[in-house]
């Protein structure tokens, strides 16, 4: 049960003044103030969770005694579910030896460890060389797109479209066996980037678009009016500004390239996922390698993923912070 | 371009698995998204907890990891079924997690002041959601959930990968090793991809006109 529902807060909002006709209770100070040190401890705990799961919709009126007893019936009931759920899974594991140590030290060792930074050095160039293809070229095709000039627009707006319609494995694959027929042969990296950097130029252009045109239409009037040209009007002022509100997603968008780069599984390139399953068929450990593999994932983006909610915060708190700062009126 | 005329049978097969593929996917994603919606708003805090961490998780690991996973990884614990709905299990609980914040977001793009007006109109809870809160927040969520539809359909083409080769994609590359004509083959599949995208966008903008609520 969340502590947090149990503040003393209630009292206030249902306390002696709504229901005169009631026995007071204990006065709210001094609860509080009891309390106080008992609780310190699961209230931060409770203060922490909050951090993870922690949801603002105000759906839920506070709840009356009903509730919170159905809230902790639930609890109960959820919390039993979730035991048998991973006893299940234990006892699935250690029915067919997966619990093995043997199978698990593995990933202590030197070698498998060394084997596995070298593949996720590999998943990083492939993330990063296409990001470095792909943000140019976005870049580019947004202008395109907004310079209103038709035979630039056209070509780029296609482009986008279609490229956002077409899945990343057909790609992979018209690059993999397309072009070797065409004559081109291309490196085994150059087959998983160069699609990989394709699609998400596409992506990338349409978030550029979309910052440019989430900009306030005072901006751009401001700047033609005070004489600027369609081009100086981009440069200096819608551009700068569209960077700064696309920064979030440009990052969030990283997620994705990273998760694209475990195609080279199916090009036979040794990224991080490929690497899992030369581990898993040499060791026969299939399910810890891909476990580990997708645990890795995890980190990786979900250090990501903060990094991209931290950008979307900073901005606007600078904002707020120098208007405060500036003198009323 | 004979190859495609004289085939048409084969990429009509491959569309129809794929429909098939995404549409199952689809429907266990709502499924199982919408539970994870509830249980991440609801105060029950181990449920909360739990869909929290899921949501986050599931977010962080690509689909080619889960779908190896799924596939290779649970005959190793005993747990064995057809590929193809094995497959759809993987994208299913994969696409959950994108769904359930997009149901959230939905949830939340109501404002805070229409539930309290409506409680404060004494609404019971239900009446609360069914009346004021999912009529509006349905509309906020027919763009999002049809890009995600869209992207169930692209990202079903990884089926192709672990073996599902019946999908469009795996019958393209069959087709294309069979008759060697990349070009013709490749395209008719993109072509094929792009006819399924705009579909689903032409039918989401109509169904948000439809369901438009003036405020």
């Amino acid at each position: 049960m969340t502590s947090s529902l149990r503040e003393p807060r209630t009292e206030h909002l249902y306390g002696e003044d709504a229901y005169p006709d009631r026995p007071p209770r204990a006065r709210s100070g001094t609860t509080a103030a009891g309390r106080g040190t008992r609780q310190r401890l699961p209230h931060r705990l409770s203060a922490a969770l909050d951090h993870i799961d922690g949801d603002d919709l105000r759906l839920f009126d506070e709840p009356g005694p009903r509730a919170r007893r159905r809230a902790a019936v639930l609890t109960a009931a959820s919390l039993v579910l979730f035991t048998a759920l991973l006893a299940w899974v234990l006892r699935q594991f250690a029915a067919h030896g997966q619990l093995d140590p043997a199978k698990w030290r593995l990933f202590g060792q030197w070698p498998v460890l060394r084997y596995l930074l070298d593949s996720l050095a590999a998943t990083v160039q492939v993330t990063l060389v296409s990001g470095a293809i792909a943000l140019p070229l976005g870049i580019l095709l947004a202008l395109a797109r907004l310079s209103g000039t038709g035979w630039l627009s056209r070509p780029a707006a296609t482009y986008v479209e279609v490229l956002r319609a077409v899945p990343l494995l057909l790609l992979v694959y018209a690059f993999l066996l397309g072009l070797p027929a065409a004559g081109l042969r291309l490196p085994l990296f150059w087959q998983l980037v160069w699609p990989i950097a394709l699609t998400n130029a596409a992506v990338f252009a349409e978030i550029f678009r979309a910052a440019v045109r989430a900009l306030p239409a005072g901006q751009r009037e401001a700047a033609l009016a005070l004489g600027f040209g369609h081009a100086q009007t981009l440069r200096l002022v819608l551009l700068p500004q569209a960077a700064q509100q696309s920064a979030p997603a440009l990052v969030s968008q990283s997620v994705r390239l990273l998760k694209d780069s475990t195609l080279g599984y199916v090009v036979s390139f040794l990224e991080l996922l490929n690497a899992a399953k030369v581990l898993g068929e040499f060791n026969h450990t299939v399910i810890q390698s891909y476990l580990v593999v997708a645990l890795v994932f995890v980190v990786v983006n979900g250090a990501l993923a903060h990094g991209a909610a931290r950008l979307e915060r900073r901005p606007a708190g600078r904002r707020t912070t120098a208007r405060a700062a500036r003198p009323p009126g | 371009m004979h190859v495609l005329t004289s085939h048409p049978g084969v990429f009509a097969h491959g569309l129809l698995v794929t429909l098939h593929l995404s549409a199952a996917t689809f429907l266990l994603a709502a499924a199982v998204g919408l539970l994870l919606a509830v249980c991440r708003i609801c105060p029950v805090r181990p449920l909360r907890l739990f869909a929290a961490l899921y949501v986050s998780a599931v977010r962080g690991v690509p689909l080619l990891v889960l779908l190896t996973l799924f596939v290779f990884g649970l005959p190793e614990i005993g747990v064995v079924y057809s590929l193809f709905w094995t497959v759809v299990t993987a994208m299913g609980l994969y696409w959950a997690a994108f769904l359930c914040e997009t149901v959230r977001a939905g949830v939340r793009s109501v404002p805070p002041g229409q539930t309290e007006a409506a409680r404060a109109l004494g609404l019971t809870f239900g009446q609360v959601l069914r009346c004021v809160v999912v009529p509006q927040a349905l509309r906020a969520t027919v763009q999002p959930l049809a890009s995600l539809l869209i992207a169930v359909v692209l990202n079903s083409s990884l089926a192709a990968a672990v073996g599902v080769t019946q999908e469009l994609t795996g019958q393209t590359v069959l087709l294309d090793q069979r008759y060697a004509q990349p070009l013709f083959t490749f395209a008719a599949a993109a072509a094929c991809y792009v006819l399924l995208t705009l579909a689903i966008g032409r039918t989401a903008a109509v169904l948000e006109r439809r369901l438009a609520v003036l405020r």
